[in-house]
């Protein structure tokens, strides 16, 4: 069960109390708590059982000046909020006068209506009763599969907070619960494989077990008849899951504080840029039903909201704080983290094709397709292969090579390429919207991409 | 907000036993545990004070501090154990916490047997003494903003299609306090500060993004000491070799790493696989190699935890043990693991004081401080002229490996070599394989090994660690490009 909410007002008073001794007029704050109890285990027996609390706030304040300093701590003590704020009244003797954030003129806007019911804990030993019977039932499905070197069930609660000086005031509570399932399959001879799959839900009644495993045995057992693939140009078709990932790993583009920064593909004049093939859609929708960690506010109190970032294939809106969207003229977007410098950040992403457009390649369907293409089911290395400031990525990656409709997994390869070419290579999205658990995206089929193999 | 945690922790200052009754409170803390039936009880108190600062171009943009403090307990019962983290240091809070982790291993203080066995707390062992005044001793902000605005400039001076430069710096002080039931009482306190500078060029459609930082631990004026020229002066040099470099075609070919951060090969692809983490999780091909060659013989690999301010060493391990140097590979022979308290248990390999972990909120396990493949007798002429068609990587950026002991690394600089001779650059490589295959390939290693700072995120989080290496040759290894 979720933990009692904190004292919203009374933390308000205590630290108006402080500001106003110090003679600090403007502040605002960014707290959250969380809980948590996780399990793993390994070959029939609990390896480790953690659990955590977790505490921690943000105080910004702005001095005589208008500069803002900002200090975070663990410390919620009296004394630890009174250093965090002097702390942050320090730090801001160095604010940038240049970017100075302001509140957001939407923090005390209506919230949306998010129905996320807060679910019981079942209790850790719960958790490991589930996980021994789910490591059991994938230890079983092939004589091939050892280990699951990586494996994890959790539950938990978290709490965020924002208010400010200007009596802005919200806060929000959710449970979330995860299973992750990581096998290790080998056969004599033969390289090591792997596969893995990942749930969350609301609750962890709610998790979809059967599902998870049946997901990491399946990809694991398809990986074990592997064989090398020739270097060169391929069609490929990306999972959901691929997809999502590269797509956020090149956020950046959509991303204004980026823009602002310089570091960003886009220009503050791209908004209508064709980005894209006419018939890609993309949106951040923090408000998603499948979005299960959905909060209704970002790091600065803005409600969260759907915003369509690419329509048709053009550049339609940037991900915005408050102060980014004031230099651009628009209204913050909800996508707001919390500090000196603001952080901008995307939701939740969702993938569409534009209704009612042909892509001119609808036969392609990966299920029953005859073409030769690349099935590039996740990609590795993210952090390490994507150059988001010049558009490039050249990345590690697990998949098949389909042949006439059989699936031979590929060893050790990459996928390389340009993020703004691939948008405009895309040359197919799969009708079925696939829910993932870190957003929505049908299959995408991109032609012409270089991939690298031992062959 | 919680009123009794407000009380509670309102006297919190330091964890100097000497200040505070922290002995008689973990001795009744770790009794309970033990006399409740565990194996073993661990206690990980820490206080942190983290600073970063960022210059953009000519300005100061983000100056961040922040302080925690926190526990983490760990119990032991027969080879599993249960963890808990709590920012909540009272002695309700504490308690709280140890009894979570023992309910977790089903084990109930109802039942208290009279004396579980623990004899008390040994005589603590403060590495942290010479150190209480390092953090008063680190750059104060007006230092720090102007050496960072410093190094902004000398980018422009010395840049060309400069859009973006950047300073960046880091203050990790961290203060802990470890007790066990085993009698373990040991204190430390630990600083790593880091600078760096990064640039994007762009220059119409070309473009290429350069890094570079600097990192030490155990050196409180170590950014006063920092040559800003001279680190701008090679960030601006890669920054304009490759602002114009073709992608680099991909297929299988030999490879000379250069020395430093080169070192980042080997940590991905042998260091994880050595530490006894893997050997638990079943993760590591080397599981039954202790004493087989899993290298060239060229190869000589180490790793310690002290190497005179790296920034992956350390006086004791988040255990409380002091770290060992520990010689993995000696001429491609496999000597032993990195092993830590848990490790030890479960596997049986000896601890070597690698127990990290990032903070109270991970149970320690065994990684990584500073890890190098030793120098060999060769000149980096002697390993370039020896490649007729192969790749020399002079700037690796992160990497990682997977359950499977494949591992990956991108290349930030690298040029062609053709007929025994550097030769163009090349940009958008990554390196892939597996340890078994490539481990064997490292066939030569050059006579100049330097060490480089980095960041290593495992199970237990992110941890500060060194890599290094001479410039080596790998034979052949899969080169992924366009």
């Amino acid at each position: 069960m979720a933990n009692a909410p904190l004292n919203v007002r009374s933390l308000q008073d205590q630290l108006q109390s402080l500001a106003s001794r110090e003679g600090i007029a403007r502040w605002d704050l960014g707290a959250s708590r969380s809980s948590s109890a996780s399990v793993q285990v390994d070959r029939g027996e609990a390896k480790q059982l953690k659990a955590s609390q977790r505490s921690s706030i943000t105080i910004r304040v702005w001095n005589q000046q208008g500069l803002v300093g900002i200090t975070s701590t663990s410390d919620l003590s009296d004394s630890g909020l009174e250093k965090a704020l002097m702390g942050a009244y320090q730090a801001s003797g160095f604010g940038n006068p240049d970017d100075v954030p302001g509140f957001s003129p939407l923090a005390t806007a209506p919230e949306p209506d998010l129905h996320r019911p807060l679910q019981d804990a079942q209790g850790i030993q719960s958790l490991l009763i589930q996980l021994l019977d789910a490591e059991k039932q994938l230890l079983d499905r092939h004589p091939a599969i050892g280990t699951l070197p990586y494996n994890a069930m959790n539950e938990g609660s978290s709490e965020r907070i924002y208010l400010n000086s200007e009596g802005a005031l919200r806060q929000a509570q959710r449970t979330q619960a995860s299973i992750f399932l990581m096998a290790r399959a080998e056969e004599s001879g033969r390289k090591p494989r792997s596969g893995g799959a990942v749930r969350i839900a609301l609750g962890s009644r709610d998790l979809d077990l059967e599902g998870c495993i049946n997901e990491a045995a399946e990809r694991t057992i398809s990986h074990l008849n592997y064989q090398p693939i020739d270097t060169g140009r391929y069609l490929v078709c990306f999972t959901p899951e691929a997809f999502l990932d590269l797509i956020g790993s090149f956020s950046s583009m959509l991303n204004a504080r980026a823009v602002l920064d310089g570091v960003s593909l886009s220009k503050a004049d791209s908004i209508g840029d064709q980005l894209a093939v006419p018939f890609f859609n993309l949106t951040d929708n923090g408000l998603h039903p499948a979005h299960v960690g959905a909060m209704p506010f970002d790091g600065e109190g803005t409600p969260t909201r759907a915003l369509p970032l690419i329509r048709e294939g053009c550049l339609e809106n940037f991900l915005h704080s408050e102060a980014t969207a004031r230099h651009f003229g628009v209204k913050p977007t909800g996508h707001a983290g919390m500090g000196a410098k603001v952080s901008v950040g995307p939701d939740w992403f969702e993938v569409s094709r534009t209704p009612s457009m042909s892509t001119g390649a609808d036969h392609l369907d990966h299920t029953t397709t005859p073409d030769s293409f690349v099935l590039i089911e996740s990609l590795s290395a993210l952090h390490a292969g994507v150059k988001a400031s010049q558009g490039a990525f050249s990345l590690p990656f697990d998949g098949w090579l389909v042949k006439g409709g059989e699936r031979i997994s590929v060893e050790a390869a990459t996928v390389a390429g340009d993020i703004r070419e691939l948008l405009r290579s895309i040359v197919h999205l799969e009708p079925e919207s696939v829910i993932t658990h870190e957003g929505v995206s049908p299959y995408v089929w991109v032609d012409g991409l270089a991939i690298t193999g031992e062959a | 907000m919680q009123s009794t945690l407000q009380k509670s922790l309102a006297g919190f200052n330091d964890l100097d036993p000497g200040h505070h009754p922290w002995r008689q409170r973990l001795d009744s803390l770790l009794n309970i545990g033990v006399s409740a039936g565990a194996d073993l009880v661990e206690v990980f108190l820490e206080r942190t004070d983290h600073l970063g600062v960022l210059a953009e171009q000519d300005k100061i943009t983000s100056v961040s501090p922040s302080f925690g403090m926190g526990a983490g307990i760990r119990v032991f019962r027969s080879g599993r154990d249960g963890f808990v983290s709590t920012n909540d240091l009272s002695d309700q809070g504490l308690e709280d916490a140890l009894q979570q982790a023992l309910a977790m291993l089903q084990l109930d203080t109802s039942t208290l047997a009279s004396s579980g066995g623990f004899d008390g707390l040994g005589p603590l062992r403060d590495y942290g003494s010479s150190k209480n005044n390092w953090l008063g001793r680190t750059p104060d902000l007006l230092t720090i903003t102007q050496r960072l605005l410093e190094g902004t400039d000398c980018l422009e001076k010395r840049g060309q299609h400069l859009d973006v430069r950047r300073g960046s710096f880091a203050r990790d002080w961290q203060e802990v306090l470890v007790a066990a039931s085993d009698g373990t009482f040991a204190r430390d306190i630990r600083l790593h500060q880091s600078s760096g500078l990064s640039v994007l060029a762009a220059d119409g459609e070309h473009r290429s993004s350069i890094a570079r930082r600097y990192g030490s631990t155990d050196r409180p004026d170590d950014l006063c000491n920092w040559n800003v020229d001279a680190s701008a002066q090679e960030v601006c040099d890669s920054a304009v070799k490759m602002l114009r470099a073709d992608y680099v075609d991909g297929g299988q070919m030999p490879v000379v790493l250069a020395n430093r951060f080169g070192g980042v090969i080997f940590h991905e692809a042998c260091g994880h696989l050595l530490e006894t983490t893997q050997v638990e999780r079943g993760s590591t091909p080397f599981a039954n190699s202790i004493g087989e060659s899993i290298a060239h013989s060229a190869v000589t690999a180490i790793d310690e935890g002290m190497s005179g301010g790296a920034f992956g060493s350390i006086s004791m391990d988040d255990e409380g043990m002091e770290p060992q140097k520990t010689v993995l590979i000696e001429n491609g022979i496999l000597q032993c693991f990195l092993s830590d308290r848990a490790g030890e248990m479960r596997t049986g390999h000896a601890r070597t004081g690698s127990g990290r972990r990032q903070s109270h909120g991970f149970a320690a396990a065994s990684r990584m401080r500073n890890t190098y493949i030793a120098a060999g007798p060769h000149s980096i002429d002697d390993l370039i002229s020896s490649v007729d068609h192969g790749l020399y990587c002079k700037s690796m950026g992160a990497g990682s490996v997977g359950a499977t002991g494949q591992f990956n690394f991108s290349v930030e600089e690298g040029y062609l070599i053709k007929n025994g001779e550097l030769g163009q650059p090349v940009k958008g490589a990554t390196l892939i394989g597996d340890a078994k295959e490539v481990m064997p390939r490292i066939s030569m290693c050059a006579d100049d090994l330097e060490l480089a700072a980095g960041y290593c995120g495992s199970v237990s989080g992110s941890v500060f660690v060194t890599v290094g290496q001479p410039h080596v040759k790998v034979d052949s290894i899969t080169v992924g490009g366009r």
